[in-house]
This record gives structure tokens, C-alpha cells and sequence, in this order.
């Protein structure tokens, strides 16, 4: 414990409030409780219907003769909001017309296929909301990922096997160098990690941007921003056969939550780390390191969100673009919201919203509904679920300042 | 004053009211006898690339191409937006599985993904827009040699320029925006061989092929920053080839105008003096690329059953890419010069001047 990095040690450290360690007590008093995350996703799916209904064409065709026949009006609504998420399930889950059990299956692998990275990189945001630190980071961390796993991809030639593990910790690697940073600097500066990530993800995505003018990670003969593609070796192995887009980074991610809810419940690390989290002076006191804990825990972040690039690098996309990480790293700080920071929340919330992304594909197609409306009900969730806490917190403040006066 | 204030918005509020309920107050259609058109079978599609269709660009003419198959021949139409480049599989995946005759893709970055699609889909069309990479017998690519268009967009603006500098400028460095600045750049030297000037043209060296780029289609701040230092250095006519970006250089010409400087600016894809909300009299003329037009066509082949795969070339010739009217700028022109552009064209078209382009499709 240096004392640079503890600004104010003669600070008295006396009676922090009773902070309870358990995951579970963290977990009610921070984060709310499942019925919450539960209740928030209903809100907004019923909000988004809402809104789906009243952009409808024929609703406001409708509207336009309400008061003659409003049963048109609400018939049209129903059939609106009804058909957008009908088409949204068929999209994700199980699609009806699809031809033998493998065309009505497809939708359920490409909810798990877009939520593979969800989940990676939501477990790195996980991680480090539990040790306190608010990591808006995990898009650079993505694109830093991404792109040493498709430089190793597609520049070394490796035998099978082997080239997929050399992707996989080159991956891992660029994603952690690019958390560690945040954490080092956090640790050694003080300086606060929301602008740190923030900063990085710009660092980030324009040196992607601009590794890709350079003859070395473009194709042959071409010039546009699009690196080769990676090696055969250097694929994740499709999971379900060639039919399906579904690929071996789903088991990764599996394992990586398997992994991380070891590390977070069982292992001295994930106890330390959770302790920083609960009251860093209270963990100061007990003697564990809180800057190590920060860069630790921004390592691990940062290795996760890799992970994820590569599941973008080896799984689906097979080569480096600057859009490879689409939105996910900043979709990953909703899931792990939405998932309460547990590991298992975590994933189940990156499912969630990989079906929301896979539905929304079919949504737009089937029944022309705007794909934004996707955004507006992922962006709803988030509001609902933050917004108890947050109830909670000013009515706490409130009730001390009336005792203070 | 609190009074008053609450008087005002109650009424506002009973404005309000009542307007809602009288646009409520419209009679009731009668339930029976939809208005049931020849409709076709035939269901075509269309998959944008990150840009959306309301990108007063290539993805929005496209869609309007295909919104204007479905009003002529009654085909049966579905849009898919990609909100990224991670969502262009899903996308066409979804158009095949949704029993789509033929999809058309916008744009480049779909490349990979259509052929891929298009190869597990033997048995369904596919369109790819600016692209003419793949080469199968379900894909048909439609590209356009710009180069053509922009070489009299170029020869018009040296004609035009009083300070004998024009410039040019691009999103990003990549062939279907430097294919314009090359045509722009040839147009300006023909120029000048034929009538003996010295007109420079600022942001592009076809030789070296270095110019000035944004490196983004959206970021119209630099757009305009970079147009300022354009006309900072001489430049009157500006052409800028950058999509959403290129509304930085609209404002940019808008306030030299407004300062006494006068500034003319080239609009690239579409007719700008009608695609534009403000600065629309600025603009000498528009580098036109008829994607809607060529889009429909490719389309209603399609539906008739006469879907091929040779990649289509817009040409001057074809009337694929051209130049549009001269507007509010007509005087600016003059007859004279406005005839010599329109015999170069007819020389263009016969083969008599050529346009060269490394950048340019190959037919």
C-alpha cells in the first residue's frame, strides 16, 4: 500500500457503514433485486410495443377517424405491437415456417451467436463494477482484441489447433494491456476511470482506423479499410455443423462465466477485489491492496472484452474492420447492469439481448418496424433498472438531510 | 405574471386538445372492398449498409429504386437497415429465409457476405450496388463510371473559375471517391490543353494519387474546416465527395457567399439543387449517379424473369451517371460554355475523349 495513492491517510477510517460481503447482500442493496430486472424488461418491451403501435401507419390512418370508430384504432394497435414481436420471437427463438427442425431452430443459434460477445464483455464489465470501478472501456478493449487476434490470424500460419489458441491469447492479451492501462493509471495516478476508458475507446478505435490504411492489413490488390481474412486454423469450429452460424467462442463464453463466477465467489482474488468494491478504506484497513486490486481487476476486464473481439475476429466476422465491434462493448455495460454484476445474470442478460438483436433483424424484414425501436427498449431497460437505486439513494439523502436539520 | 403564464398554456393546451380531437373527427371507410391490386408474387429486397436509407446517398437511392419497382410492377418488397457491419449476414441471411426472388446489397462492405450468401443460395438473385468484385451466376454487380460525369463536372467548373483554382475533396481514399476526383481532375487538364488556361484543382493529384480526406463520411465539422481552407487557398468551386459529411462544405460555401466571396460547390450522387435544404443556389451543378433508376431497372428485369449476371456499367452513354441542370446557376454558365460541355459529352460517348481511371470499373 503506498501512501501516493492514498490521498488522504490521516483521514480518519472509523465507521464505514456495515457493509455485508456476500454476493447476495451486495447484490440487493446495489444493484436491486432479479424481480426488478425482471420488471424492467416487461416496462420496456410494454413501452416499446406502445411506441411500435403509434408509429404504425395504419394506427395513425386509424386514428384519423377515432372518434367514428375507435375500435379500428386500438385493433390496429394490437395488430401493430402484436405482429413486431411475434416476428421479433420468430427471429430469435423459434421459427414456425422454417423448413425441417434445423431452418425452425436457426433462430435460437443466432440469439447465442450474437450473445457470445455480449457476454464476454459484459462479464468484463461485471468484473469491474463489483470492484467499484465503472469500466465504459469494454468497446476499446473489443477493438484492441479484435485486432491483435486478426493480426496473429491472419499473418502467422499455424498448424491446427495451436493457431486457434494463439488467436485466442493474442486476443485476450490486446484486451488486457488495454484494460491494465486504465487500471495502472488509476491506480498510480488517481485518475478516474470513466474518462480513462472513455479516452481509450477513441485511442482505440482510430488506430484501428488507421492500422487499416496501411498496405500491411489490407488485401491484396485493394484499398479499402478491410483487413484479409483470418486462416482457416485461426476459426472457431462451428458448433452445430455449417448450417449454422453458431461457433466453439459460445463454449468459451460459457466457460469464461463459469470462470469468473469462481474467481468472484470462491477465490481469495474475487474476495479481495469485491472488498474494494464494498468500501476500498474499509479493505485498506484490513490490509488488502486496493491499487493492486484495480489493476488486477482492469487486467481481467480487459481480457474478457478481448475475448470477445476474438469471438468477432474467429467466430463471425473472420476479418478486421473498424465496425467489427458494432456497439457491443457499450451494449455490454447494459447487460452487465441488467444482469445485476453476477456472472449467471450476466449471461442470461447477454442472451437476452442477443435475441433482442437477432429478433430485430427479423422484426425490421417481416413487419418493416424501424430496427430502432430495438435501441429504444434496450435503452428503456437500462432506465428501469437503474432508476430504483437510484429512487432509493435520493430518498436516503433526503431522510439525512431532514435528521441533519 | 404566473397567472398569465398558466392562462397561455392552458390555452395552449385547448389548442392543442382540440386540434387532436379534430384530426379524430374523419369518417370511417368502409370495411368492405380493400383496394386489391394486380399484385406479383415476385418479392424483392434490399440490405443497406451501416449508412441507413435516409442517407441522402447511395443506400437511399437504392431503396427509392426499389420503392419505385414495387409502385410499377406491384412486387412485393422488404427492407432490412444494417445498424453495423456485424448485422450484414443476419441480414441477407434473413432476405433468403424470407424467400426473397432478389436481394440487392448497397455497397461494398457487403461484398464478402453477399457472395457468401449467394453461394448457399444458388437458387435466389442477388444485386450488389458499387461493387464488382464477385463474379457468380446469381450475383449481378452495378457499378458506375463516375469518372465520365466528373471529368464534365471538372471541364464546366474550370470554365467557371475566376480565380483559376477549383477544388476537390473525399470521405474517404477509397475507389468508388476517388473514381469522381480523377474524372474531376481529367475534366480540369482537358480544360486546360484546350483552351490554353493554367486552372489548378486543390485537394487531388491524380498522378500521385494523394489528396485531402475526412476519413468519415459523417464528420461534417472537418468537412467544413477543411472546405474553409479550400477557399482560404483560392478555390471557387468545390467539389466534395463525402456523403452526410459533405453538409459541412454547403455551410462552409453558404458563409463565403454571405462574406463577398463567390463560391460555387459541385454536388455529388444526386441532383443537389433538390436534394439540399439550404445553399441550393450555390450549387453549379451535380455529378449525378442514377442508383434508383438502375436499381428499378435491375429489379423489373428480375420480376419479368429475365435476371442476368453481367454487371452493369452506368456510362454516360447508358445515361447511367450524367450531369444535372445548372439551375439558379445557368447565367454563370453561359450558352458557350454550356455547348462545348455537351459536345464533350457526345465525344465521351463516341469514344472520341477518353477517361481514364484506375479507380473506375472494368468493363
Amino acid at each position: 500500500m503506498s501512501a501516493s495513492t492514498a490521498p488522504a491517510p490521516t483521514e480518519q477510517v472509523s465507521a464505514p457503514p456495515p457493509t455485508e460481503l456476500s454476493a447476495d447482500g451486495q447484490r440487493r442493496t446495489l444493484l436491486g433485486s432479479t424481480l426488478q430486472s425482471v420488471l424492467a424488461v416487461v416496462t420496456a418491451l410494454l413501452l416499446g410495443g406502445l411506441l411500435v403501435a403509434v408509429t404504425d401507419e395504419k394506427v395513425r390512418h386509424t386514428a384519423g377517424y377515432f372518434f367514428a370508430r375507435p375500435g379500428d384504432t386500438f385493433a390496429a394497435m394490437w395488430r401493430a405491437a402484436s405482429s413486431a414481436y411475434v416476428a421479433m420471437f420468430h427471429g430469435a427463438v423459434y421459427n414456425p415456417s422454417g423448413a425441417g427442425l434445423s431452418g425452425k431452430l436457426y433462430p435460437l443459434t443466432e440469439t447465442l451467436t450474437v450473445a457470445t460477445p455480449l457476454i464476454l464483455a459484459g462479464l468484463g464489465v461485471a468484473l469491474a463494477f463489483r470492484a467499484g470501478l465503472f469500466n465504459i472501456g469494454a468497446q476499446g478493449q473489443i477493438l484492441v482484441g479484435a485486432t491483435l487476434a486478426a493480426w496473429v490470424g491472419f499473418s502467422w500460419h499455424l498448424p491446427a489447433g495451436v493457431h486457434l489458441l494463439a488467436v485466442l491469447a493474442a486476443g485476450a492479451l490486446g484486451g488486457a494491456v488495454w484494460g491494465g492501462i486504465v487500471g495502472l493509471l488509476k491506480a498510480r495516478t488517481g485518475a478516474h476511470e470513466v474518462i480513462l476508458t472513455i479516452m481509450l475507446n477513441y485511442v482505440a478505435l482510430n488506430l484501428v482506423a488507421w492500422l487499416l490504411t496501411l498496405p500491411g492489413f489490407q488485401r491484396e490488390g485493394s484499398s479499402n479499410p478491410i483487413s484479409p481474412a483470418v486462416d482457416e486454423n485461426a476459426m472457431f469450429p462451428k458448433l452445430l455443423g455449417e448450417h449454422f452460424r453458431l461457433h466453439w467462442g459460445f463454449v468459451v463464453a460459457v466457460l469464461a462465466t463459469v470462470a469468473v463466477a469462481w474467481l468472484l465467489n470462491r477465490s481469495t482474488v474475487g474476495f479481495e477485489l469485491r472488498a474494494v468494491g464494498a468500501n476500498p478504506r474499509a479493505a485498506r484497513t484490513a490490509g488488502i491492496s486496493v491499487t493492486r486490486g484495480f489493476v488486477v481487476v482492469m487486467l481481467l476486464a480487459g481480457m474478457l472484452a478481448g475475448l470477445a473481439g476474438t469471438a468477432q475476429i474467429s467466430g463471425t466476422e473472420h476479418s478486421l474492420t473498424s465496425g467489427v465491434a458494432a456497439s457491443f462493448g457499450f451494449d455490454a455495460i447494459t447487460v452487465a447492469l441488467l444482469g445485476r454484476s453476477t456472472p449467471w445474470g450476466t449471461f442470461f442478460a447477454g442472451i437476452l439481448y442477443g435475441a433482442f438483436r437477432a429478433g430485430g433483424v427479423t422484426m425490421q424484414s417481416m413487419t418493416g418496424t424501424n430496427i430502432d425501436i430495438v435501441l429504444v427498449v434496450q435503452s428503456l431497460i437500462v432506465l428501469f433498472v437503474a432508476l430504483p437505486p437510484l429512487l432509493t439513494l435520493a430518498t436516503r439523502r433526503r431522510r439525512i438531510q431532514e435528521v441533519a436539520a | 405574471m404566473t397567472t398569465r403564464r398558466f392562462r397561455a398554456l392552458g390555452a395552449l393546451g385547448l389548442a392543442g386538445v382540440t386540434g387532436l380531437v379534430l384530426a379524430g373527427c374523419g369518417s370511417a371507410p368502409d370495411s368492405s372492398g380493400g383496394s386489391s391490386q394486380q399484385a406479383s408474387d415476385f418479392k424483392g429486397c434490399i440490405v443497406s449498409d451501416d449508412g441507413g436509407f435516409q442517407d441522402r446517398s447511395f443506400n437511399q437511392s437504392s431503396y427509392e429504386g426499389l420503392k419505385a419497382a414495387e409502385e410499377h410492377k406491384g412486387i412485393q418488397v422488404s427492407q432490412a437497415e444494417s445498424q453495423s457491419e456485424t448485422e450484414f449476414e443476419p441480414n441477407l441471411t434473413s432476405m433468403t429465409q424470407q424467400g426473397c426472388n432478389l436481394t440487392v446489397s448497397v455497397g461494398f462492405l457487403l461484398a464478402d457476405t453477399t457472395k457468401k450468401v449467394a453461394a448457399a443460395n444458388p437458387d435466389k438473385h442477388f444485386a450488389i450496388v458499387d461493387d464488382n468484385s464477385i463474379t457468380a451466376d446469381n450475383v449481378k454487380p452495378i457499378v458506375y463510371n463516375t469518372a465520365e460525369a466528373a471529368f464534365l463536372a471538372g471541364y464546366l467548373a474550370a470554365g467557371t473559375t475566376q480565380t483559376g483554382k477549383v477544388a476537390t475533396y473525399g470521405g474517404m481514399d477509397i475507389p468508388t471517391v476517388t473514381v469522381f476526383m480523377d474524372g474531376f481532375a481529367d475534366g480540369v487538364k482537358y480544360y486546360n490543353e484546350k483552351n490554353k488556361k493554367d486552372v489548378k484543382v486543390l485537394g487531388w493529384n491524380k498522378d500521385s494519387q494523394n489528396g485531402t480526406f475526412l476519413s468519415s463520411f459523417q464528420d461534417s465539422s472537418k468537412a467544413k474546416t477543411v472546405t474553409q481552407n479550400l477557399i482560404g487557398d483560392g478555390a471557387d468551386v468545390v467539389l466534395p465527395v463525402a456523403g452526410q459529411a459533405a453538409q459541412g462544405t454547403v455551410d462552409a460555401v453558404s458563409e463565403a457567399n454571405k462574406g463577398g466571396d463567390e463560391v460555387r460547390l459541385i454536388w455529388p450522387d444526386t441532383d443537389g439543387y433538390e436534394s439540399l435544404d439550404s445553399g441550393k443556389e450555390y450549387v453549379l451543378t451535380s455529378v449525378l449517379k442514377e442508383m434508383s433508376k438502375s436499381v428499378e431497372d435491375v429489379v423489373t428485369q428480375a420480376a419479368d424473369g429475365t435476371f442476368d449476371h453481367t454487371q452493369y456499367v452506368g456510362t454516360l452513354e447508358n445515361g447511367g451517371v450524367g450531369l444535372a441542370p445548372y439551375h439558379d446557376q445557368e447565367d454563370a454558365v453561359g450558352e458557350d460554355l454550356d455547348k462545348q460541355v455537351q459536345q464533350l459529352k457526345q465525344d465521351v460517348i463516341d469514344g472520341k475523349v477518353t477517361v481514364e481511371s484506375k479507380s473506375a470499373p472494368k468493363s
